[in-house]
């Protein structure tokens, strides 16, 4: 075919590494584009030239705004040339130096002219590159023609018209809308992709009108769609027409399932894993619909193409999430792709039967899995490995081998980010699995031994800590530990010596024994390696005598830091050596509080590391922080819970107020969030007036008013009051926002001295019981439920009355109470008669309290519950059930 | 948009994981340091694997890449996280198959590369703006290939009706003149 563009280098005999373009060079391709300026044109040779001007863009060379109005000039006098083969190529090339709106005038007659000739290739290309790079006042000039093409009678150009008008529709909505006509015309079309392209056209022209999807899907699914890609979009805008038709019919048929189902049997495969996937995905889907997807995919499963295997067991996979026993079936055929050559495969098969397996497969998958470690790559074993952890806690009477198998993997060969995960995994499977603990602790002992990553050692010290002097021997960790201050670099000695003086601080028969131990730290080569030691063997006491640590010692080991670390190091950085010594006192505590709004703690994966068990949400913390500045409110003690904000002022009004109530165990504080949103007025002392008078049992202590509330800057103003302590009063409590107003000029922003004293009604508050209950899950609900035993259980039973459904009826007890729903129990599958929620959470006075309830709906919809309370202490258990009968 | 199967690139590299020609379809790589880097990521990872009698996929970085080598030429089709699998598949078959139709057999970096205008035009009718054109190789080649051949090449090199074309045109370019 074409001549190779170089000569070829006569030094340069090998083959293999010989390319037409060896040496190419932009100027020179640039010197050679004047070709295109010839009187004689030369097709092949222009062709050419640009297939290298195109080979220097794809290979990520750029042109300056300079060459490329250039190349593009030059271009357009190709359109002189009626070579086909050139024009082509002409087409490309201004697609890709995407030229400015005032260049495109240039080309715009010659494609129009293109876009009307008899040649149904140039009619094809010009409208593709007319509309790519056209402006919408170009648009009405060649809409008509733009119709035309789209019913015309060659399935190119007919395709052409309607992808561009795909493309169109995103720029120029209101013009590409008024072809509805002839693109229905061409959804009938006899072509398979122009039925496809008109199909997406269609629906993206009315995808905001719900009644003509409907009619259009309807239409549709009765037969007449002929491509296997159409028929794909079909079965997408079917899903998302029984998505958004949310109102199931309690018994009936879901509509189109049937065409769903159907399509499980068409010939093509793209069809059918189409349909297969979108039923799988349909909400709430029963088992008798899911069937025969998974029969479809079960036989995907075992194709010759590694694409429909892949595609079968990922779909799998995410269906075991949620359906685990719809996918047993599956389980044989999946575990003979543990050995696919393909890894992504093997890896998806493996994590899915680690979802779908019973306890009494837990062993031979295993060893099966171990086998199929060693030849993974370790993106892939962090995925197995998290699949392990939540087997584990799934089957806690497992923890033994599963344990063997993380320790066993910890050993071998891996990077960081798979090590950290298996870490990960043993921290959290010795948190929730208290039978694991000793011997998760002993893992980690043995694979700090030997571990490359300071961060990891670091981190598991921390953790020894904190974990091993709770064990039953203590003693055996000592040893781990104190080898590594021999033998490590002096970050991980650090950690190491902090790590004894906790195991000193808290196991007093040890303390002797740890006093030898970090004296002899006193030697190290390191400053803070030492400084660490003379401080803790000062904080422990300089004898060494087996004493009880006191309690501030320990609160000095363990607590937390109340200082924000930013704020400590810009006064450590300020701070001059002079006589007087730094003050920890002096560090501010307040936070610099803009996001107060409600931003959401990022993520809820498990935190593995970092030291004592996941805190509350940092709102939370910013809240205590925010609380414990204000000196009136500084002695009410610690923070137990604070509410989402609750609007005390309609949308749209002058004043916005929204409130968050503060709970501490012999105080309540209402944190009144106030914004003035008129740019005419400035507020002056802005205080809340709470009456109180239905609520008996608080009394207001002190009130803090705001000082000054200018336009749109938000400010707070807060008001206490004391309760009985520990007990969870609850109340009414009517508010009026009391204010002094200055007007404010517009113009010069400034406000006039005199103020008028007004006053603006507020919405009622309540304290309710809700706002005594901690939202904490508990990973593993049976464990946490069966370990607080029947002691302190109570049991009764409730008629709710008639409900539209049960999951109304759920959210309803589950609301009441403000207690954090277990393993997804809040979601009720629809249709169903009977439902089992499980919540927990923690009392006011830190009870730990768990809910199990049952809830069963009768022929008139009328809804019955049983609940069951189990916490530490009996009374709490019964103020819930009184909480339930009251609410 | 969204609903609509699209492609996020298509890919040719040679042995080495060098470009051979490629296009990008979607935004997520604005630089063309970003699209070397998923380059050689989707080579580095795909590399090792027999990918020359099926079509071979693999998942990474919320994309889905689906692959097929021949000689020394590395073809690659990928989509988004959610995207049909066997859709992708079916535009890497079509994409693979004109490749070797327009490259009669030889399929290999050298001719490519002699051959990169009929590469480039073949990416051209396959993927549009990220919505499949046409996964029928024999199409896909056809369109590619009927205008091949140079209108002013010697006769000798043009079948007949090519040929009685040409003299079409000819005449009635010397009748208007």
């Amino acid at each position: 075919m074409a001549q190779p563009f170089l000569k070829k280098d006569d030094d340069h005999d090998d083959e293999a590494d010989y390319s037409p373009f060896l040496g190419i060079e932009k100027g020179a391709v640039l010197q050679e584009a004047r070709v295109f300026n010839d009187h004689q044109l030369d097709p092949r040779r222009c062709s050419q030239v640009i297939t290298k001007l195109l080979y220097l863009l794809n290979q990520g060379e750029t042109f300056t705004k300079v060459e490329a109005t250039e190349v593009f000039f030059a271009v357009t006098k190709l359109f002189q040339s009626r070579d086909l083969g050139l024009r082509r190529m002409v087409y490309v090339i201004i697609k890709e130096l995407s030229p400015s709106a005032d260049e495109v005038i240039i080309v715009t007659s010659s494609l129009m002219k293109d876009m009307t000739s008899k040649t149904d290739m140039y009619r094809a290309n010009a409208i593709r590159v007319l509309c790519r790079i056209t402006d919408g006042t170009l648009l009405t000039q060649i809409e008509r023609y733009l119709k035309q093409a789209i019913v015309d009678k060659n399935p190119v150009v007919a395709s052409a018209a309607l992808v561009s008008g795909i493309h169109l529709l995103q720029t120029n909505p209101e013009i590409v809308k008024r072809w509805s006509n002839e693109v229905q015309e061409a959804v009938q079309s006899r072509a398979a992709l122009v039925q496809f392209h008109a199909l997406a056209l269609l629906h993206q022209i009315r995808q905001n009108d719900r009644l003509a999807v409907n009619k259009l899907v309807s239409s549709l699914t009765k037969g007449s769609v002929r491509s296997p890609l159409a028929q794909c979009l079909l079965i997408r805008y079917t899903s998302q027409v029984i998505r958004e038709s949310a109102s199931n019919t309690q018994t009936g048929d879901r509509p189109f399932y049937d065409f769903l189902e159907g399509c499980l049997r068409h010939k093509a495969e793209m069809v059918i894993f189409e349909a297969a996937r979108a039923i799988t995905e349909l909400n709430g889907v029963t088992s008798r619909e899911l069937t025969p997807a998974i029969t479809v995919l079960q036989l995907f499963l075992s194709s010759t193409k590694p694409v429909l295997r892949f595609a079968a067991v990922r779909t799998l996979n995410k269906v075991a999430m949620t359906h685990p026993i719809a996918v047993i079936n599956c389980n044989i055929d999946m575990e003979s792709l543990i050995s696919d050559q393909n890894r992504s495969i093997a890896t998806l098969a493996i994590t899915t039967l680690l979802k779908t397996g019973n306890e009494s497969s837990v062993d031979r998958l295993m060893k099966q899995i171990t086998t199929f470690m060693s030849d993974i790559a370790d993106e892939f074993k962090i995925v197995v490995i998290e699949a392990i952890r939540s087997l584990c806690l799934k089957f806690p009477l497992k923890h033994r081998s599963l344990m063997n198998f993380l320790s066993n993997i910890l050993r071998e060969e891996g990077g960081f980010e798979y090590k950290k995960a298996i870490v990960d995994s043993i921290v959290i499977l010795i948190r929730d699995i208290p039978e694991a603990k000793e011997s998760g602790l002993l893992h980690l002992c043995e694979f700090i031994e030997d571990c490359e990553f300071t961060y990891l050692s670091t981190q598991i010290l921390h953790f020894l800590g904190i974990e091993g002097p709770k064990t039953s021997d203590p003693s055996k960790y000592i040893r781990y530990i104190y080898n590594r201050v021999h033998l490590e670099n002096a970050t991980v000695r650090a950690g190491a010596v902090s790590t004894l003086a906790k195991f000193g601080a808290m196991v007093d028969s040890l303390k002797p024994r740890i006093f030898v131990l970090l004296r002899r730290c006193l030697f190290d080569t390191d400053d803070e390696v030492r400084d660490r030691a003379t401080l803790y063997l000062n904080t422990l006491g300089t004898d060494g005598a087996v004493v009880e640590t006191g309690e501030d010692v320990k609160e000095f080991l363990f607590g937390s830091l109340d200082i924000p670390l930013v704020n400590l190091e810009r006064s450590l950085k300020n701070y001059e050596p002079s006589e007087e010594s730094f003050d920890i006192n002096s560090v501010p505590k307040e936070v610099k509080i803009q996001p107060l709004a409600e931003k959401k703690a990022p993520g809820k994966k498990p935190t593995g590391l970092g030291g004592p068990p996941p805190g509350p949400p940092s709102t939370i913390d910013a809240y205590e922080k925010l609380l414990l500045s204000i000196p009136e409110f500084a002695n009410f003690g610690k923070l137990f819970k604070s509410s989402a904000p609750v609007e005390l002022t309609e949308a749209e009004t002058e004043y916005a107020v929204n409130v968050v109530k503060h709970i501490f165990d012999g105080h309540v504080v209402f944190q009144y969030n106030c914004t003035n949103t008129i740019p005419e007025q400035l507020l002056e002392n802005v205080t809340v007036i709470v009456d109180a008078s239905e609520a008996e049992e608080f009394a207001e202590v002190a009130s803090k008013p705001l000082r000054s509330l200018p336009y749109d800057s938000p400010g707070q103003t807060f008001v206490a009051f004391e309760k009985p302590e520990g007990v969870p009063a609850v109340g009414k409590f009517s508010n009026m926002l009391r204010f002094i107003v200055k007007e404010v000029d517009p113009s010069t922003g400034e406000a006039e001295d005199d103020g008028v004293e007004d006053e603006y009604q507020l919405e009622e508050l309540e304290v309710v019981a809700a706002d005594y209950m901690l939202k904490v899950g508990v990973s593993n609900f049976r464990n946490a439920w069966e370990s607080m035993g029947p002691d302190c259980e109570r049991v009764d039973e409730y008629g709710l009355g008639p409900r539209e459904n049960l999951a109304e009826a759920v959210n309803a007890v589950i609301n009441l109470l403000g207690m954090q729903p277990c393993e997804g129990t809040e979601v009720v599958p629809s249709n169903s008669r009977s439902h089992t929620c499980l919540l927990s959470g923690v009392y006011i006075g830190n009870v730990k309290v768990l809910v199990r309830l049952q809830f069963g709906i009768d022929g008139p919809k009328d809804v019955a519950m049983k609940l069951a309370v189990r916490s530490e202490d009996e009374a709490v258990s019964d103020v819930i059930h009184e909480i339930v009968a009251s609410g | 948009m969204e609903l609509c199967p699209l492609i996020k690139n298509i890919l040719l590299l040679d042995s080495e994981g060098k470009r051979i020609a490629v296009k990008y379809y979607s935004d997520d790589w604005p630089t063309n340091s970003a699209k070397e880097a998923f380059e050689k990521a989707v080579f580095a990872k795909t590399q090792k694997t027999n990918a020359r009698t099926d079509a071979e996929i693999t998942m990474f970085d919320n994309y889905v890449v689906v692959y097929k080598f021949v000689q020394d030429l590395h073809f690659f089709v990928t989509g988004g996280e959610n995207e049909n699998e066997i859709i992708l598949a079916a535009v890497l078959q079509g994409f693979f198959d004109a490749v070797g139709l327009l490259l009669r057999g030889t399929v290999d970096k050298k001719e490519a590369l002699e051959n990169l205008d009929l590469i480039l035009l073949c990416l051209d009718e396959i993927v549009d703006g990220g919505i499949i054109l046409e996964t029928d190789a024999n199409v896909i080649a056809g369109k590619v290939a009927s205008h091949s051949m140079d209108a002013g090449a010697p006769l000798s090199e043009q079948t007949i009706t090519q040929a009685l074309a040409t003299a079409r045109e000819h005449l009635t370019r010397s009748l208007l003149k």
